[in-house]
C-alpha cells in the first residue's frame, strides 16, 4: 500500500512538471495557458469551443480577484492543473484556485524607489518551465520561483536600473532556457536579449541589439549613437521549434524623436530579428522602420503561420507594425513577401520590393510639430494580436484615425534620465478611435473592423468556438464574431484594460480570464 | 468673506512681496536662457498662452503671480507635467528647456498685466440677471450644467477669449483632450449631440458621458438621457456648435466688459 500511495505521488509530481514537451505540444493540452501566447507560434489562439457563437451570451463572471497595490495592470496569466499564475503590480505573484480565486501563496520583493521606467510600471506575465516560474522585475532582475509555494529558487540581476533598464516582458522559457527582453527606450540603453539557463541562471547567451565595433551593421550609427541607440526588446517574440529559430520584435532608436545625431538605418532597431536560441546568433533580420524618428516599436508579437503567397506554400511569419503596416515575411529567410497599410497612415507612400518604406517628404519632427498618422500609440503596439487557424483571419487591435503632432528637440544622453529627443502632442477635438480589425493572413486585406469608441490599450484572443475576445477603451471586456465581427457579448469591466486575454479549462469547464485596473475577472458559463 | 478666502489673499499678498524679487535675479543672470525659452514659448504654449502671455484659450500668464504656480519649482512642475483634467498637457521637452520656458514665463509676469476695462461688480450683475449665464453656466456649485462650469475661469481664459465666446460662441468651443484616459473619464467638450430612437423619439443635449455602445447626455431641462447604441436610428455629434446665444446683441460693449472683468475675478482653483 505504501509503494502504491508513493507511486501515486511521484505520478503526481510528473504530472505537475510543465516540461518543455508539454509547452511544444500546448494544442494538445488546450486546459492549460502555458506560455505567453498560448503556444510557441505567438497565436493567442484556444481551441476551447464550449463558449461558442451560440452560448456566449451566456456568459458571465466566476470570480473576481483583487490586486492590493494601485496601478494598471498587464498581466498575461500562466495556468496549470487549474491553477492561475499572476502577476501584480510591483513585484508579486499570486498562485491562484482557478475554481474560487482564492489566493494559495503570494511572493512579493520590494522595489527600489528610484526605479526608471517611461510609462508606468507594467508586468506581461510568467514564463514556466518544469516546476519553476520566471518573473522579470522592474528593477532588471530575473527570479526564479518555485510554482508549488513560490519560494525564490535563484535570482540574478540582468542590467542596470539605475541607467533606465526595467523588464515588463513576460519571458518565454524553452529547451532548458528562459528568454528575457529589457525595456528602456526611452532611456538611451543599448538593448539585447538574453538566455539564463532555467535550472540555475547562469547567462547563456547576450544578443546586443545593436551591434558593437566590428561587426556588421556598426556602420548604420553615427559616431558613438550606438551607445545610447535603444532598440529595447520588451515584448515576448515567437519559437518554430522545426527550424530552432526564436523570433523576436526590438523597439525604437533612441532619442526617440530626433534623429539627427544618429545618421544611417540605426540596426537593429524596429527589426524582426530570427535567432538560433542555442547559441543567441542572428540568422536574419528585417527592418520595418529605417532610421525611426516617430516611436514606432516593432517589438509586437509575430505569428508563425503556415500560407500560401504568389501559389507556392511559405512557412510564414505576419506583423502588424506600430509603423501602421502589416507584413508577411518567408519565417526561413526573412525574405519580404507582402505588405499593406492597415489603418490610415501619411508618412510613407508605400513600400518597396524589398518591404523598405517609401517615406514622404515633411514627414519628420520638426521643432514647431509635424502631423503624421499614426498617432504614438501607432497602428498597434503590445496588446496581443490573435492567429485563429478555423478562420484563417489574423487580428489585431488597431488605432485607426489617430494621428499627432511629433516635436524634436535637442537632447544630451544624461544616464538614468529619459532620452527622448522630443515629444507629441494631441490635436485638440480629435477623439481617436480604435478597432478590431480582422486581416487575410497572406494578404493583409481587412475582412472585417470592429470600431471602438476610444483608443484601446488592450489586446486580442480568439477561440475555436468562433469567437474574438477583446476590450473597448472604456472598460468593456467583449466577445466578437470571430467571421463577421458583429458583437455578441460585452462586460463593463469599471476601469481601462491594459491586459491581454486567456482561456483555459477548470473543472473541465472553460474560462476566459482578463485583468481590468487593478483587478482580474474571471469569466465562465453555468 | 470666508476664513479661506481671507487665508488665500494673505497668501497672495505673501508671493507678491516676496517672488518678484526672486525671478528677477534668477532672469538677469541668464539672458541667453531667456531668448531660447521664448523661442520655445512661441512654438509650445503661445498657441494656448498668447505670444505674449496674454491669454487666449489658456489662462494669460503675463501676471505677477500665477496662482497655480506660485514658485519656479512648481512651475516647472506644471510645464512637466500638465494640470489633470484640463487641457494643459504634459511636455516631454527635457528639464532644461522647461526651465527656460518657466524663466521666460517670469519675465512676463514684469510686463504691465493686460488692462481689462469693465466693471467687476457690474458684469456680476449682469451675469446674475439680464445675462440669464447661470441657466447654463454654475459658479460655485450653483448654476446650470449645459456649459462650463465657471467657478475658477479666469485661471483658465484670458480676457480676449472670454469676450469672443460672449459675441462668437462657436468661435473656439471647448476641444476633447486627454486620448491616453487613465480610466473610462467623462469627456468635457459639451459636445452638442442629437438622436433618433427606434420608436421615432428626437431627442438631444450635452454630451455627459459616451463609450462603444452607449452615449449619456443632458437636455435643456437638466434631465439625463441614456441611450443603448443599438436603440438608435441615428446619431449626430454637432461638432464646433455651441448652444450658447451671442450676446453681441444682447448686450452693450460695456456691458460685455463689464461681464468679462467679472469672468476674470473667478479665480478660486479650489
Amino acid at each position: 500500500m505504501k509503494k502504491i500511495i508513493f507511486l501515486l505521488l511521484l505520478t503526481q509530481t510528473a504530472l505537475a512538471q510543465v516540461t518543455y514537451e508539454r509547452i511544444l505540444r500546448a494544442e494538445n493540452e488546450p486546459a492549460n495557458w502555458l506560455t505567453y501566447s498560448g503556444n510557441y507560434q505567438g497565436h493567442r489562439f484556444s481551441p476551447l469551443k464550449q463558449i461558442n457563437t451560440a452560448n456566449v451570451a451566456a456568459l458571465k463572471p466566476v470570480w473576481m480577484y483583487q490586486m492590493r497595490d494601485p496601478g494598471k495592470v498587464a498581466t498575461s496569466p500562466i495556468v496549470v492543473d487549474g491553477i492561475l499564475y499572476v502577476t501584480e503590480k510591483p513585484h508579486v505573484v499570486t498562485a491562484l484556485d482557478g475554481k474560487t480565486g482564492r489566493p494559495l501563496w503570494s511572493y512579493r520583493r520590494p522595489v527600489p524607489p528610484d526605479i526608471r521606467g517611461c510609462c508606468g510600471q507594467p508586468n506581461r506575465g510568467l514564463a514556466i518551465l518544469d516546476d519553476t516560474l520566471f518573473l522579470g522585475t522592474m528593477d532588471s532582475r530575473l527570479v526564479a520561483l518555485d510554482m508549488r509555494t513560490g519560494k525564490p529558487r535563484w535570482e540574478v540581476t540582468i542590467a542596470d536600473y539605475k541607467l533606465g533598464h526595467s523588464i515588463t516582458v513576460a519571458p518565454l522559457a524553452l529547451k532548458d532556457k528562459v528568454i528575457v527582453g529589457i525595456a528602456g527606450g526611452e532611456f538611451g540603453i543599448r538593448g539585447f536579449l538574453d538566455a539564463y539557463d532555467a535550472k540555475t541562471g547562469k547567462l547563456c547567451w547576450r544578443l546586443w541589439t545593436i551591434p558593437g565595433p566590428g561587426e556588421p551593421g556598426r556602420e548604420t550609427w553615427e559616431g558613438d549613437s550606438w551607445k545610447t541607440g535603444g532598440a529595447p526588446t520588451w515584448v515576448t517574440g515567437a519559437y518554430d521549434p522545426e527550424l530552432n529559430l526564436l523570433y523576436w520584435g526590438t523597439g525604437n532608436p533612441g532619442p526617440d524623436w530626433n534623429g539627427d545625431d544618429r545618421e544611417g538605418d540605426n540596426l537593429y532597431s524596429d527589426c524582426l530579428l530570427a535567432i538560433d536560441p542555442d547559441t543567441g546568433k542572428l540568422k536574419w533580420h528585417f527592418q520595418f522602420t529605417p532610421h525611426d524618428v516617430h516611436d514606432w516599436d516593432a517589438n509586437q508579437t509575430p505569428a508563425l503561420i503556415d500560407g500560401t503567397v504568389d501559389g507556392r506554400p511559405r512557412k510564414l511569419v505576419v506583423t502588424a507594425n506600430r509603423n501602421g503596416f502589416y507584413y508577411v515575411l518567408d519565417r526561413v529567410t526573412g525574405e519580404f513577401l507582402r505588405g499593406a497599410p492597415f489603418i490610415k497612415q501619411t508618412w510613407a507612400k508605400g513600400l518597396d520590393a524589398k518591404g523598405r518604406p517609401i517615406r514622404l517628404p515633411d514627414t519628420f519632427p520638426t521643432t514647431d510639430g509635424t502631423v503624421v498618422y499614426p498617432g504614438i500609440g501607432g497602428g498597434t503596439n503590445w496588446q496581443s494580436p490573435s492567429w485563429s487557424p478555423p478562420t484563417r483571419l489574423f487580428y489585431v487591435m488597431a488605432h485607426d484615425g489617430q494621428r499627432q503632432t511629433y516635436f524634436k528637440n535637442k537632447e544630451e544622453y544624461r544616464p538614468g534620465e529619459l532620452f527622448e529627443g522630443g515629444g507629441f502632442r494631441n490635436l485638440p477635438g480629435d477623439e481617436p478611435p480604435g478597432a478590431v480589425k480582422a486581416l487575410e493572413a497572406e494578404t493583409g486585406k481587412v475582412r472585417w473592423e470592429f470600431k471602438t469608441h476610444s483608443y484601446v490599450s488592450a489586446g486580442l484572443l480568439s477561440t475555436a468556438g468562433g469567437l474574438v475576445f477583446g476590450s473597448s477603451g472604456e472598460g468593456h471586456f467583449l466577445a466578437l464574431d470571430a467571421e463577421s465581427g458583429k458583437p455578441l457579448w460585452r462586460f463593463q469591466t469599471g476601469a481601462r484594460i491594459s491586459a491581454n486575454p486567456i482561456s483555459y479549462l477548470v473543472d473541465g469547464k472553460q474560462q476566459v480570464a482578463i485583468a481590468s485596473g487593478q483587478t482580474l475577472l474571471v469569466f465562465g458559463i453555468d | 468673506m470666508t476664513p479661506r478666502n481671507y487665508f488665500q489673499i494673505v497668501l497672495l499678498l505673501l508671493g507678491v512681496l516676496l517672488f518678484p524679487q526672486t525671478q528677477r535675479a534668477s532672469s538677469a543672470n541668464q539672458p541667453a536662457q531667456g531668448a531660447q525659452g521664448e523661442r520655445l514659448f512661441q512654438s509650445q504654449c503661445a498657441g494656448c498662452h498668447g505670444p505674449k502671455g496674454e491669454g487666449g484659450s489658456g489662462p494669460t500668464l503675463a501676471a505677477p503671480l500665477l496662482t497655480r504656480a506660485t514658485t519656479e519649482e512648481s512651475l516647472i512642475k506644471i510645464i512637466a507635467e500638465g494640470i489633470p483634467g484640463t487641457e494643459m498637457p504634459r511636455s516631454r521637452l527635457d528639464r532644461e528647456q522647461i526651465k527656460q520656458i518657466a524663466a521666460f514665463v517670469r519675465q512676463l509676469g514684469q510686463l504691465p498685466p493686460e488692462r481689462v476695462p469693465g466693471d467687476a461688480a457690474r458684469g456680476k450683475q449682469i451675469y446674475e440677471t439680464k445675462g440669464f449665464c447661470a441657466q447654463c453656466h454654475a459658479i460655485n456649485g450653483r448654476g446650470g450644467a449645459l456649459g462650463p462650469d465657471l467657478t475658477a475661469i479666469g485661471l483658465r481664459r484670458g480676457a480676449r477669449h472670454l469676450r469672443t465666446s460672449l459675441t462668437d460662441p462657436e468661435a473656439d468651443v471647448p476641444k476633447s483632450f486627454g486620448v491616453f484616459r487613465a480610466d473610462a473619464s467623462i469627456p468635457e467638450n459639451f459636445l452638442q449631440v442629437r438622436v433618433v430612437t427606434n420608436d421615432g423619439q428626437r431627442l438631444g443635449g450635452v454630451r455627459v458621458n459616451e463609450d462603444t455602445f452607449s452615449i449619456q447626455f443632458r437636455d435643456a431641462a437638466g434631465r439625463i438621457h441614456s441611450f443603448f447604441k443599438s436603440d438608435l436610428t441615428e446619431l449626430h455629434k454637432d461638432w464646433g456648435k455651441s448652444q450658447m446665444p451671442s450676446y453681441r446683441d444682447l448686450l452693450s460693449n460695456e456691458e460685455l466688459d463689464d461681464v468679462v472683468a467679472y469672468l476674470i475675478t473667478l479665480r478660486d482653483a479650489k
